[in-house]
């Protein structure tokens, strides 16, 4: 048998090869014209109007540090549901109170308004 | 029994039938979808090349592969280039533990379940490299917005996989439809919601309707990937339908018991249940309208994760009090 790391790999040299593969054949294949008006950024037509990389909402970045805080919470939660049916009672109470904190800095963040949107 | 060799030349094999059933897999979704959509509008749909259109999505990547590239001019080319790239490549690494059948699998990993949901939410890099790379406006908001939906989304997508591994007690992807071999796990209460759950919960990660905001027509062209023409275009529509497939694929396996069905071949009860997922994902596309950026955030936030959590809990609960 092979380690499973060796298909995990094998599948990502496969997809780059695949992708790969795809560009170069349209590499060979394709028309090359281009022009000024052709290569501008597509803004409906008119001339383009300032720098696209403006300033965003502070919302997006709120959101993302609100999702780093859960994803972690949820990857610590996965090895003990796995295992929790052995363990029993004393496992479930623990996490009653992993989760009970969880959810209260989820109603903090609510109550704070960095759940609002507008 | 142990012949590296061996085992490196199937493994090659099975890696050159996933690839062929990616591109065909995705070909065929986007003429189900043309289809569908044509018959909840009362139009026809492709009907020209091939009877009933079916291989009009031929012609369709004939002609991507012989358009031109588009570079834009104030583009980040190299951000810009790499892109399709992270939106494809873990895609296809996602069909790495689908389990076709119950020996139609290319590597059962022991963390399954963690491989395909990690795996697959690298995608959303790749989109918001996109929107990034582009320097468009369009491109920049639906990056922005995708990266926001599809993170918010992730959060009760995964709660509702946490109770199917907790009823489970596996993370494996056979292991998990084995476990369904007494009784699927849909007939409990609490499942059902976790069901329902991840099925809105999907439906928002894979940008359809009614959570398409990143790719809003009306408003952003086409979102991140308007600056994109030719293969690269090609590449962001193969990912996404073939991410629809894993989602369902997903679906299938932990709530609808996979393989599992009244005969063999075992492959055709798979296949059925996942198409079946992806047509009803397809006929909620053309049928409901777009929901506002803010109501689908409070909806992740508001809604949907409370009700995941406190479904944790009562599964916690049920599984300790039958012992």
């Amino acid at each position: 048998m092979l380690p499973d790391h060796l298909y995990v790999i094998f599948f990502f040299i496969l997809g780059t090869g695949f992708v790969a593969a795809a560009f170069a054949a349209s590499w060979f294949l394709r028309p090359r014209a281009p022009s000024v008006a052709k290569n501008s950024p597509y803004e409906c037509g008119e001339v383009i109007h300032g720098d696209s990389r403006v300033q965003f909402n502070i919302r997006y970045y709120l959101v993302t540090l609100i999702f780093v805080i859960f994803d972690v919470e949820i990857l610590f939660t996965v090895p003990w549901a796995v295992v929790f049916r052995q363990l029993g009672m004393t496992a479930y109470v623990e996490m009653v109170i992993f989760i009970g904190v969880l959810a209260l800095g989820l109603v903090y963040a609510w109550k704070k308004g960095a759940l609002e949107w507008l | 029994m142990n012949y590296p060799l061996i085992d490196l030349v199937f493994l090659v094999v099975k890696g050159v039938y996933i690839l062929a059933f990616f591109a065909v897999n995705a070909m065929f979704l986007i003429w189900l979808e043309r289809k569908v959509s044509a018959k909840v509008q009362n139009r026809l749909g492709p009907m020209v090349v091939g009877p009933h259109g079916s291989l009009q999505l031929i012609a369709d990547t004939v002609k991507l592969l012989l358009k031109e590239n588009i570079v834009p001019s104030s583009a980040d080319r190299f951000v810009w280039w790499l892109a399709p790239f992270f939106v494809a490549v873990p895609t296809i690494a996602a069909f790495l533990c689908v389990p076709f059948s119950n020996v139609w699998i290319v590597r059962d990993l022991n963390v399954g379940v963690l491989f395909i949901c990690s795996i697959t939410s690298v995608c959303v890099l790749g989109v918001f490299m996109a929107g990034w790379g582009s320097n468009n406006k369009y491109s920049l908001l639906g990056g922005m917005r995708a990266a926001a939906q599809i993170i918010s989304y992730e959060v009760p997508l995964l709660l509702s996989v946490l109770v199917i591994i907790m009823e489970a007690g596996t993370l494996s992807m056979q292991g998990i439809v084995h476990a369904q071999e007494a009784g699927l796990f849909l007939l409990k209460p609490n499942v059902m919601v976790a069901f329902l759950v991840y099925l809105i919960s999907a439906t928002a990660e894979v940008n359809r309707v009614p959570f398409d905001i990143p790719e809003a027509e009306s408003e952003l062209v086409s979102g991140y990937h308007t600056e994109y023409s030719g293969m690269k275009f090609a590449m962001f529509f193969l990912a996404e339908y073939a991410n629809l497939f894993i989602i369902s694929a997903v679906a299938a396996t932990l709530f609808l018991g996979g393989w599992i069905g009244f005969f063999r071949p075992s492959a055709v009860w798979f296949l059925l249940k996942v198409y079946g997922i992806i047509s009803f994902l397809m006929w909620v596309r053309w049928t409901l309208p777009r929901v506002r950026m803010d109501q689908m955030m409070a909806f992740a936030w508001k809604i949907l994760t409370p009700i995941a959590l406190v479904n944790i809990l009562v599964t916690g609960l049920l599984l300790v009090l039958k012992g």
